[in-house]
């Protein structure tokens, strides 16, 4: 696409970055320094101050926050050294990026790749403006890991598609404009018989009930559709294509999960400092439980050993132009030692690492505790632990199914 | 795999070709079958010098290529595939602390020799069956080297000792004062007891205090290169028995009870890849070596104590039979382990490093 090429040619890279640096001086509201996107997020609703909106607004105008989608759809056209200078100013100036959410990490890259021009034009812009939210219509309760199983119905009725069923884990259902869903348009072939469609949540028939979860949140939701009027130019790709786009976006899920950069940026405080403000010391400034002590360096050797592996994958698909096999383990380590720190957390912290709410705990003891018990739902979601274990034996390792 | 360089990647093609090729395992058998302490082939390790590998961490003007630690693991790598039993670990470890501390009459005597296999060094540390560095006896005075060191690598076939003394590190040449007592390990490599009495010792005096700990760092990093080689063939040994034995009329690779384990090896070779070639890179980069290589070698340790366990226990009966390899790598991963920081060892180091 000549718009993603030509901004690199015109301008070179110390004057793309005095252009960000004045950007930012100009339209970064100061109050907002060292805030997070809430956007982005699943686990809450928007109410923007009108600082954050102005920021949204701001970025969103240059396509800044999705900067290297094409410009005709409203993205930034930039290249990717441009992008990684947008993310370096942004983090100098203690700003975030405040398009976000998953039209950015999964459906805008996915319709990118398989969408109508009238599509695009349509659903992307609003993508990059931060104007839309998004939200996943794809496990049913009988459709986990299985999730081909799918029997979320969508009849041709002529123009539109009446659409029946129940889908479920909907994240942030209830603050979704939009959804992204596979549904079944035949019942007579498991995989081809499945579509990928996209439903306005404020059509007659759609119901979304929160969850609320151990963590005490409701981040997911129940969605049902009774007799939904899809109109039929929201169907994505061919009918019977829905698996081969939904598996793609899949992919898009997986690595944003799994992503050793905003892990490593989550876990950055070493266990072991934590562990002598609630531990007690010896005279050389040793944690004397020599026991606890030997978990958390060992706990702290993997957990490095992963940031080395994350690093290694991204050098490797680099250099080889495409994805690298060792990426394949990327969700399962990652997530799994996610959790293996939340559970050390604990137990460095005892009783006072159990809180669940008042003034007796800090806000960090507190969001330990609801991320921990959270934290469970990430080996089951975007593909379980034990699925991700059948992928990379079978299509990595080459292992059979069985006959 | 780290992203090579076009040199890195002619030497590590070459030292595979030369493995599969002119060393395969059926060469440690020869090497087990002759009973010799020394436990190398000669030959093997004079062409292995011939196509530079000695030299790899060697500078130019002392008849090496300088390409570097990354370069030498790749090497090493290949050899513990393999299983090649040779001293070119040693004599890394060993040229690397002429290089470091080693004044430049040190350096022209001994580096070049080393370099061409001429001659062979090791490094002799340890006091007691665990790595200890922390507690050495060894002494000198006027230049006369007194004190036994335990289960030194490779000493069999070593013209030189690079010997750790509570001052520092000396130089000390085989001959008189220096004997051997053989400590035949499960391995069935080179392992002596070595008692130096009033042996003639040269200081290695520069490269400062923190000398010993840099050598050992490498000793370590090249170790783990090892360990991943060994990990390596253990784990593409075992996947591809699983997809050519058949029980239940099934292959055993179609079970997923199996693949599941499968995966978790694979995931934790990836681990141990990533650590143990951070820690190689450290070295070249001269940043933050004491951490990468207790990382590479905690790493290479957890992952092929576990590789070595599961490896025997897939290929069922026959992983147990001294007619299979598997055996073989179980055998040579404890003693790797136990040298130059067990996993206790090193996690010990690193809450140090750490600071808690």
């Amino acid at each position: 696409m000549a718009t993603q090429i030509e901004p690199a040619t015109q301008t070179d890279e110390d004057a793309f970055r005095a252009e960000v640096q004045q950007f930012l001086a100009d339209n970064f509201p100061a109050e907002l320094k060292g805030q997070s996107n809430a956007l982005a997020g699943v686990d809450g609703p928007t109410n923007e101050t009108p600082a954050q909106t102005k920021w949204r607004e701001a970025v969103g105008a240059r396509g800044w926050g999705t900067p290297t989608w094409p410009k005709e759809y409203g993205g930034g056209g930039l290249t990717k050294a441009q992008a990684k200078i947008i993310d370096q100013e942004f983090a100098k100036a203690g700003a975030y990026n405040p398009i976000g959410g998953m039209g950015v990490m999964m459906f805008g890259p996915t319709l990118l790749e398989y969408g109508n021009e009238a599509q695009k034009q349509e659903h992307i812009p609003p993508i990059c403006r931060g104007e839309i939210r998004w939200c996943q219509g794809y496990s049913e309760p009988n459709a986990g890991s299985d999730l081909a199983n799918l029997q979320t119905f969508a009849e041709d009725k002529g123009d539109h598609y009446l659409v029946n069923g129940q889908k479920t884990w909907t994240s942030g259902g209830q603050w979704a404009d939009k959804c992204f869903a596979i549904v079944r348009t035949d019942k007579s072939d498991k995989h081809k018989g499945i579509s990928f469609m996209l439903i306005d949540m404020d059509t007659p028939g759609v119901e979304v009930r929160p969850i609320t979860m151990i963590s005490g949140t409701s981040p997911f939701c129940e969605t049902f559709f009774t007799d939904v009027k899809v109109p039929k130019e929201n169907l994505v790709g061919e009918e019977g294509q829905g698996w081969t786009i939904g598996k793609r976006l899949l992919q898009h899920e997986r690595t944003n999960i799994s992503g050793g950069g905003s892990l490593a940026r989550l876990m950055g405080q070493s266990l072991g400092d934590i562990a002598k403000k609630y531990q007690p010391t010896g005279a050389d400034g040793e944690l004397a439980d020599a026991v606890l002590r030997d978990k958390i360096a060992d706990f702290e050797i993997r957990w490095n050993s992963f940031l080395l592996t994350a690093r290694r994958a991204m050098e490797e698909s680099k250099a080889a132009g495409g994805v690298s096999e060792i990426s394949s383990v990327l969700k399962k380590l990652g997530t799994k030692l996610s959790q293996e720190r939340s559970e050390l957390l604990i137990e460095i912290r005892g009783l006072q690492g159990l809180g669940w709410e008042g003034d007796g705990f800090s806000d960090g003891e507190l969001e330990a505790v609801r991320a921990w018990l959270f934290g469970k739902a990430t080996t089951i979601y975007g593909g379980s632990t034990e699925i991700q274990n059948n992928i990379i034996a079978k299509r990595v390792l080459g292992m059979l199914d069985h006959q | 795999m780290a992203v090579l360089n076009e040199e890195q990647e002619m030497l590590r093609d070459m030292a595979r070709e030369w493995t599969v090729n002119e060393s395969p395992v059926t060469e440690f058998r020869k090497v087990r079958a002759s009973g010799e302490p020394e436990a190398f082939n000669r030959d093997a390790y004079a062409t292995m010098a011939q196509m530079g590998w000695a030299g790899v961490i060697i500078p130019e003007e002392h008849g090496g290529s300088d390409f570097g630690f990354l370069s030498a693991g790749l090497v090493v790598e290949e050899l513990g595939q393999t299983l090649t039993a040779s001293p070119l670990v040693m004599n890394t470890v060993a040229a690397s602390a002429i290089v470091l501390g080693g004044s430049d009459e040190q350096k022209a005597k001994w580096l070049p020799r080393l370099a061409s296999g001429e001659a062979i060094a090791t490094l002799a540390v340890d006091e007691g069956p665990s790595h200890d560095p922390a507690k050495i006896e060894t002494s000198v005075s006027d230049g006369k080297l007194s004190g036994t060191k335990a289960f030194v690598h490779e000493a069999h076939g070593a013209d030189l000792f690079v010997v750790a003394a509570k001052d520092g590190l000396y130089l000390v040449e085989k001959g008189d004062g220096v004997a051997l007592t053989t400590r035949k390990l499960t391995d069935q490599r080179s392992h002596a007891d070595v008692t130096f009495d009033g042996a003639a010792a040269d200081k290695l005096a520069s490269g400062g205090d923190s000398l010993l700990d840099d050598v050992l760092d490498r000793a370590r990093v090249l170790t783990a290169a090892e360990m991943l080689g060994m990990a390596q063939q253990v784990f593409d040994d075992t996947l591809a028995y699983l997809k050519q034995r058949v029980q239940f009329n099934q292959v055993l690779a179609s079970f997923q009870a199996l693949q599941h384990r499968m995966a978790d090896l694979f995931a934790d070779l990836a681990q141990m890849r990533s650590a143990v070639e951070a820690g190689l890179q450290a070295v070249d980069g001269g940043f933050g070596v004491a951490r990468a290589a207790t990382i590479a070698k905690a790493e290479a340790n957890r992952v092929m104590h576990t590789m070595a366990n599961e490896g025997i226990q897939l290929h069922g009966g026959i992983g147990m039979t001294d007619e299979y390899d598997v055996g073989f790598y179980l055998k040579r991963a404890r003693v790797l382990e136990a040298s130059f920081g067990s996993s206790s060892w090193l996690k010990d180091r690193f809450s140090k490093l750490s600071g808690y």
